[in-house]
């Protein structure tokens, strides 16, 4: 894997280039921003079927005697909870209850697990599970394995109603009949490799994790029928307008060291009841007193993007800031994500976003922005 | 290649000349390069434009970038047609995507534009 100025590339940048894509720099790597264009390349997601490279996401397997104990530590949902083949959702804390990082739990068997960790944060997580590891009374570091295996690993998305048919001709492991937040293993283009009805779009979809060449391989497979028109390669440029749409929390923009779960409207995915979890005193504290801050959808009235950082204003104050801003193609209009007041938050008076310092009425509206099947 | 027949500025904005106006845009080189655009902020008629001096906004999904006047003079037409499809400076850069028309000020500041060879040079070069 070549390092040019420093960035990361995953096993499929040079099939990138070769279809034209844009690069941009993300979380150390240098990722595909698009190829035909972010507008159209959200439509097809919606409309039929996208394809992701989701290599540069960090993938750390646990496992051991010791796993169990170790992730209700790390993390604050219920692993317990996970049956064979389940994936949760679930956030890292520090001890002050802010968000290090937003992950996917995945039970592989009786002790084995996979952490999907975004890519800005892997190595932040990867250092903080030691010191995590190391304050556990007790525990021995002979009954955990923790091991990253990103980068010998490619881990492709396909998200949209026609994901099944489009991936199933490259899959062993029968689709239509995985539920949604499950995987398995599967022999995928003839490898060993992972399928889970997961992802990061508010559509039907997969993400399949396999190795390198076989990742390969089947990217160049699922990029001939993106030739034909039927699906759509698709970059991190649409990944971030179909998150905002489905209202989910992109880490360094809802979440960050300084906002907590509750904040971010993630409390059912807190368990502070969990005796060992890192940062619970702090969690159940906020718990108890709520938070101080709301994450609220916005749509702005005219076509304006709020970004973020982008000033939230009622009655000439400034009431809270936006966290993601964009344009959304489902809806035609500009919306965005932004902690406010609580009291704003529940009240939802008219209020204006302040861009380029000139104020744009604009109101507030439940998340999510967009739900699939209700159109 | 770029239209012969437009004088173009260093930052991608293209001039037509029409009798004593200038209607103005961005290239298909700049509309290329932002991606998909969703807002354009255009400035009031009556507005007095100064060359090079910023006069606008366009925004793609991504990012807003300034737009700076090719040319001085006051603002005699706005093209409010980009409220509603933003996406004709894409489709269209050079016509449909026009942003404003301008009443020149000093018909000789259009030497310290490119032609359309000096313009593909510089984007060459840029490249």
């Amino acid at each position: 894997m070549s390092e040019d100025s420093g960035l990361k590339r995953t096993p499929l940048y040079d099939l990138h280039l070769a279809a034209g894509a844009k690069m941009v720099e993300f979380g150390g790597w240098e990722m595909p921003v698009q190829y035909s264009g972010i507008i159209a390349e959200h439509r097809k997601v919606r409309e039929a079927v996208g394809i992701f490279d989701l290599s540069h996401m960090g993938r750390v397997y646990v496992s051991g005697r010791n796993a169990l104990r170790f992730l209700q530590a790390l993390a604050t949902n219920d692993v317990e909870k996970l049956a064979l083949g389940q994936v949760q959702y679930s956030l890292i804390c520090n001890r002050e209850g802010g968000v290090r990082d937003d992950i996917l739990v995945y039970r592989l068997g009786d002790s084995d697990y996979l952490l999907v960790v975004n890519a800005s944060n892997r190595l932040k997580v990867l250092g903080w599970m030691e010191e995590v590891l190391g304050g556990l009374a007790g525990a021995g570091k002979a009954e955990l394995s923790i091991r990253d295996r990103t980068l010998e690993t490619v881990m492709v998305g396909v998200q949209g109603p026609s994901s099944v048919s489009l991936l199933q001709p490259y899959v062993e492991l029968p689709l239509e009949g995985l539920r949604y937040y499950h995987g398995a293993p599967s022999r995928v283009v003839g490898a060993e490799g992972y399928v889970s009805r997961t992802g990061y779009t508010g559509e039907d979809g997969f993400e399949a994790i396999l190795p390198a060449e076989a990742g390969r391989q089947l990217w160049q497979q699922l990029a001939q029928v993106a030739s034909t028109g039927a699906a759509a390669l698709a970059g991190l440029g649409c990944r971030d307008t179909l998150r905002l749409e489905a209202g989910m929390p992109l880490y360094g923009h809802e979440l960050e060291e300084s906002i907590n779960p509750f904040e971010a409207g993630l409390g059912r995915y807190v368990h502070p009841e969990k005796p060992e979890l890192v940062g619970r005193e702090a969690l159940l504290r906020i718990r108890t007193a709520g938070p101080k801050r709301q994450l609220v959808g916005l749509e702005v009235t005219d076509r304006a993007i709020a970004r973020q950082g982008t000033p939230v204003v009622v009655a000439g104050t400034e009431v809270g800031r936006v966290t993601s801003g964009s344009f959304s193609p489902t809806l035609d209009r500009s919306i965005a994500m932004a902690l406010v007041a609580p009291e704003v938050a529940a009240e939802r008076p008219p209020l204006e976003v302040a861009v380029r310092g000139a104020a744009h009425p604009a109101q507030i509206v439940g998340l999510p922005f967009y739900r699939r099947g209700r159109k | 290649m770029v239209p012969k027949d437009l004088r173009y500025s260093k930052e991608h904005e293209w001039v037509k000349v029409e009798g004593e106006d200038a209607v103005v845009g961005i290239t298909d080189h700049a509309q290329e390069q932002l991606g998909d655009v969703v807002y354009v902020e255009l400035p009031a008629v009556g507005q007095q434009l100064e060359q090079f001096k910023p006069f606008g906004v366009v925004e793609s999904v991504k990012a807003a970038s300034d737009l700076f006047a090719p040319i001085s003079g006051e603002v005699v037409a706005v093209n409010t047609e980009l409220a509603k499809s933003p996406e004709k400076v894409n489709e269209e850069p050079y016509s449909e995507g026009w942003m404003v028309r301008v009443r020149m000020k000093e018909p000789s500041e259009l030497n310290n534009l490119l032609d359309a060879a000096g313009y593909e040079k510089l984007v060459a070069e840029e490249g």
